[in-house]
């Protein structure tokens, strides 16, 4: 099935109830509905044709889902990108898959007509927002002006193995990978994942994480599915207003990454049981340490929490059941429902319980590949069982237990994950090493009791009053927030290995003794 | 009382602004945000930073932020911050 089905579907079914609180809105079913219809007519007006792209570019608002319904209505696969991204690197994405429009706000449209400059994507359509008590800014389609015609969105004769998503992730390369997912992997994925939750239409879920990110689009995608309620907040900046908008809102879920649960730890007047609506707490990005087990164990008594892994190219890979929380605290479980993951060893042979390989994915949720880009797809999508089928490496490290419970070991490569979100060493030192000051760089993960991995750069300085300050600034220019470095340590020359190449670990250990 | 009141929020303001300026904007004056403007929806300040910025406040000002007192009434902008600093350094004088 098409993933506006679930929302088209729904209007019809429960047209009035509330599908979508955000940023002081309240949409129904039939609104949504409505709007996103409006907005696909205005899309298609603007040249978005079947099987085009289209970037959604902004923080979580209600703006931002019916834009994501839209392009889906228009035929088109959409695309959500982080809001702190920068226009080099949305330029990189607008060049690699060459959108026909970005929907983006009034606050970064700016940006995107930078990046659409760089790319000289003349032809993409930037569809703005307007700015407060303004107008859409100049060069922008207005968005709202698309929401005021009254039009049927197209009949673009799509069906579910079209492409309904690409959604960009790190890659070792230090170039942004375009994940391709159709309609039907989307679909698999968030029925697994709902069946396992037991979402129900009077579920209330409310999410901090960004759209961007698979986890938080999920949450979109999940409750429009079951004819739940989705409340976006913004960020976790304000625990205690989240936590507030919980109770008004009756939240039965709420989706956490382990930089949530830590910033919880910290707080000191939270009283157990003081969301009884909460029926279920999902964490994943990172395994949850026991102490942030025993916390939520106390604030919620009666939430199930759910310990999940996954990665971008399938969505979600294995849970927890909660039951087994106790027994197994480091596992992330059990593949989800319909799909199947077993550990290789080097050859490609399943490993013995107890020893580590290659954590490989089987099922209809497994991505088609990277857009544009054969040689990594055949990299990650590789022969599987049978002659008609490709399984997914994950590049993780995982072992089982003799029960067939999974545990995360490390990533093969040197990906770096930081507040839940994946950074790549080598993109981080491609713009460390553009810096006219610097003359070498190298990029690895220290471990922090927030972040889980913050991000820190060893340099040697080609200019001698270069400071860490400068090359932060530098950096925060250039990146997206949760990619710049942390801290920055200056060193004559970088750790190397005894054949003489620049070490991640090395550096890491220098400054993180191993353990 | 009143012209000393509004001096104190004025340097709360101030030492504020040099924080963020320091550890937001890494020295970037340029982009310090306006008296009024808000930290979260501009990007100026992420989830983790308002963590930072409490312990600044909690060490700059000497007192304790209650949980209940992170909120974005409170925190969200340069002038709120300072008139929830100077009422809560005047109340604890008192």
């Amino acid at each position: 099935m098409r993933m506006e089905c679930f929302l088209t579907d729904n209007a019809r079914r429960l047209g009035g109830k509330t599908a979508l609180v955000a940023g002081g809105r309240r949409l129904t079913y039939a609104e949504l509905d409505a709007l996103s219809d409006r907005l696909a007519a205005g899309l298609a007006a603007c040249g978005v044709r079947r099987d085009d792209r289209v970037l959604v570019f902004a923080d979580n608002s209600w703006e931002a889902a019916v834009a994501i319904y839209a392009a889906l209505k228009a035929g088109a696969a959409f695309s959500p990108i982080n809001p702190s991204t920068k226009a080099d690197k949305l330029a990189y994405i607008v060049g690699n898959c060459r959108p026909a429009a970005i929907v983006t706000q009034a606050r970064l449209a700016a940006v995107a007509a930078e990046a659409r400059a760089i790319a000289g994507a003349e032809g993409m359509t930037i569809v703005s927002t307007e700015a407060r008590g303004g107008a859409a800014p100049d060069g922008t389609v207005s968005f709202s002006r698309l929401l005021a015609t009254d039009a049927a969105p197209p009949a673009h004769g799509g069906i579910d193995v079209d492409l309904g998503m690409l959604i960009y992730t790190s890659g070792s390369t230090g170039r942004p990978k375009g994940v391709m997912m159709t309609h039907r992997n989307m679909d698999a994925a968030s029925h697994s994942i709902t069946t396992l939750l037991e979402n129900r239409e009077d579920d209330v879920i409310v999410s901090v994480l960004p759209l961007a990110f698979n986890y938080g689009l999920y949450q979109l995608l999940m409750a429009i599915r079951v004819g739940a309620t989705l409340v976006l907040e913004k960020s976790f900046a304000f625990p205690q207003a989240v936590f507030e908008r919980m109770r008004e809102e009756g939240a039965t879920g709420f989706p956490l990454v382990p930089t949530m649960s830590a910033m919880m730890l910290q707080m000191r007047d939270l009283a157990p049981g003081f969301l009884p609506s909460l029926r279920y707490i999902t964490n994943t990005a990172a395994t949850l340490p026991p102490t942030h087990i025993a916390q939520l164990r106390t604030l919620f008594p009666q939430a199930k929490i759910y310990s999940m892994y996954g990665l971008t190219e399938c969505k979600r890979c294995t849970c927890l059941p909660p039951e087994e929380l106790d027994r197994r605290p480091g596992s992330v479980g059990i593949a989800i429902p319909n799909t199947e993951v077993f550990v290789v060893d080097d050859e490609g042979r399943p490993a013995a319980a107890g020893t580590a390989g290659e954590l490989v994915v089987r099922g209809p949720h497994v991505m088609q590949g990277y857009w544009g880009d054969p040689e990594a797809t055949a990299q990650a999508l590789r022969p599987g069982f049978h002659p008609w089928e490709k399984v997914l490496y994950t590049g993780d490290l995982f072992r089982a237990d003799e029960d067939g419970f999974l545990y995360f070991i490390a990533r093969k490569d040197d990906i770096i994950k930081t507040r839940g979100e994946k950074v790549a060493p080598r993109e981080v030192e491609a713009v460390l090493h553009a810096h006219p000051g610097i003359a070498d760089a190298v990029v690895f993960g220290v471990a922090d009791a927030i972040l889980g991995h913050a991000v820190a750069a060893m340099v040697v300085a080609a200019d001698p009053a270069l400071t860490e300050r400068d090359v932060i600034r530098h950096c925060a220019a250039r990146l997206e927030d949760y990619m710049v470095p942390k801290s920055v340590e200056f060193r004559a020359e970088l750790p190397k290995t005894d054949t003489g190449k620049v070490s991640r670990r090395l550096a890491a250990e220098t400054v993180e003794p191993a353990q | 009382m009143e012209r000393g009141s509004s001096e104190m929020i004025d340097t709360i303001r101030d030492s504020v602004r040099d924080f963020i300026v320091e550890n937001f904007l890494f020295g970037d004056a340029a982009h310090a945000p306006a008296d009024d403007e808000s930290l979260i929806e501009n990007d100026i300040v992420d989830s983790t930073g308002i963590l930072e910025l409490v312990a600044f406040i909690e060490e700059s000002f000497g007192f304790s932020v209650a949980d209940a007192d992170i909120v974005p009434a409170n925190l969200d902008t340069l002038d709120r911050i300072a008139a929830f600093v100077a009422g809560r350094t005047s109340a604890a004088a008192a």
